[in-house]
């Protein structure tokens, strides 16, 4: 399985949108494309998980640094449309607490 | 040098006979020739000046034209001869890491390797499994002077060797904890700093800690960002997720963990694992930890080490299983 990722800029914002798997082979692509982002100061990087329906531990750890690196290049980090599967991930290891994380939106009952 | 001259004459002979008659014997002759050659690590430049030697020694007459044709052909050889030559290095250079590997496996074993302790009216059972060839899951066992045990069950996040010396690492810190201070939370605490300073950002442990203190019957836990165990009520017959908040080890510095509490009543299980046992897959399908726990309800009036055992048995009997990440599962029971 693969993943696609397309990034749309707007402005100071970045929306990163992907499709696939994340896992120990795709995760070195997600890396490449999403640290960079992260770099610029006040820049805001949306990543939308909406098309994401498997994710494993090796995602996990670049969404980790993507995070530490945007506090240090004072710039947001913001996962959004995370299904099940992925927002339990998330859940269990505590960083829904620690990273903006919206869950997807499901018969729009939110 | 001889080898070569023996071969040369060889290849002169059965270009000679190819050309004479065409016969696939010949053909076969070639075959078996080039196998020799790469056995030998003749370089293709080499077999090109073979075949120029070969022909002028059979048509001295041919046309000078021929021969300007050959010696170009050999120079556009000369750059698959170098990367003939580098695929060799890489062959002996990979051949060396794997036993390199398997060393430092076996010393990984070594270091890691904790013993089950006896603990009056606890039945313990663990079965570790590592999906490549050295294990990202750690777990540990403590007997404290009190007589409590204490039970660490870890997964380190970024996997192989960087995973394993990280392990190590864990293993080293927690060895020099003054058992004084060895709540739970306090040892999370320590360790989440511990990991903080030392790792790569992109590596992250997630660990559940428990302590059982027969005296009181109780079970005492926190847990890092760990894959959820579960609690099983022998009265009501019901397993129920044992749910503890907290972040992995080694993303914030300052992690304050909080700390739980269990009774546990006689014939009560504690089931704790790593995510590689949720995570395996059979064919496209996830097993559930639903289906976990269906398995280890059918082996339940087995002792604990036979449960485990049993439990992992029955996954790798599937007949699409695949183990993506190294399983740990551990199985605490008081005894009745």
């Amino acid at each position: 399985m693969n993943l696609a990722i397309e990034v749309t800029e707007e402005n100071i914002k970045s929306i990163v949108s992907l499709s696939g798997e994340i896992d120990a082979y795709t995760a070195p692509q997600l890396k490449e494309a999403l640290l960079p982002l992260t770099k610029a100061d006040g820049q805001i990087v949306e990543v939308d998980l909406e098309n994401v329906n498997y994710m494993d531990s090796t995602g996990l750890g670049i969404f980790i640094s993507a995070l530490k690196s945007s506090k240090e290049n004072n710039s947001h980090l913001k996962l959004i449309n995370l299904q099940d599967r992925v927002y339990r991930l998330f859940k269990i290891t505590g960083l829904i607490e620690i990273i903006d994380i919206k869950a997807a939106i499901r018969g729009g009952s939110e | 040098m001889d080898t070569v001259n023996l071969d040369a004459a060889n290849y002169k002979d059965l270009l000679k006979r190819y050309i004479d008659t065409q016969d696939e014997q010949s053909l076969y002759g070639a075959e078996q020739i080039s196998k020799l050659f790469i056995k030998n690590n003749v370089p293709p430049e080499e077999i090109i000046n073979l075949h120029i030697q070969a022909l002028s020694e059979l048509y001295p007459n041919l046309s000078e034209k021929t021969g300007h044709s050959m010696n170009f052909l050999l120079e556009t050889m000369i750059s698959y001869g170098m990367a003939h030559q580098e695929y060799q290095t890489l062959r002996e250079k990979q051949l060396e890491l794997k036993t390199e590997i398997a060393v430092a496996a076996g010393m990984q074993e070594t270091l890691l390797a904790t013993t089950k302790p006896s603990i009056d009216g606890l039945d313990i059972g663990v079965i570790s499994v590592p999906a490549h060839q050295m294990n990202g899951d750690y777990h540990h066992f403590i007997k404290g002077r009190d007589g409590s045990l204490g039970v660490a069950i870890a997964d380190v996040i970024g996997k192989g060797v960087p995973a394993a010396l990280c392990m190590s690492m864990i293993k080293y810190s927690m060895d020099s904890l003054p058992e004084e201070s060895m709540s739970p939370k306090a040892i999370l605490e320590n360790l989440n700093r511990v990991v903080f300073r030392n790792v790569d950002p992109s590596m992250f442990i997630t660990m559940f800690y428990a302590q059982f203190i027969p005296s009181e019957q109780k079970l005492r836990y926190s847990s890092a960002g760990h894959e959820p165990g579960f609690y099983y009520r022998k009265k009501e017959d019901t397993f129920e997720e044992i749910e503890a908040k907290g972040l992995v080890l080694g993303v914030s510095s300052d992690a304050n963990y909080e700390r739980y509490e269990q009774r546990v009543e006689k014939g009560d299980m504690v089931i704790l694992l790593t995510d590689g046992v949720t995570e395996c897959r059979d064919g496209d399908r996830f097993i559930e930890s639903e289906e976990v726990l269906e398995v280890i309800k059918g082996y339940a009036h087995l002792p604990a080490q036979d449960i485990v055992d049993h439990v992992y048995k029955h996954f790798e009997r599937l007949q699409n299983f695949q183990l993506r990440d190294d399983f740990t599962l551990i199985i605490l029971r008081r005894e009745v």
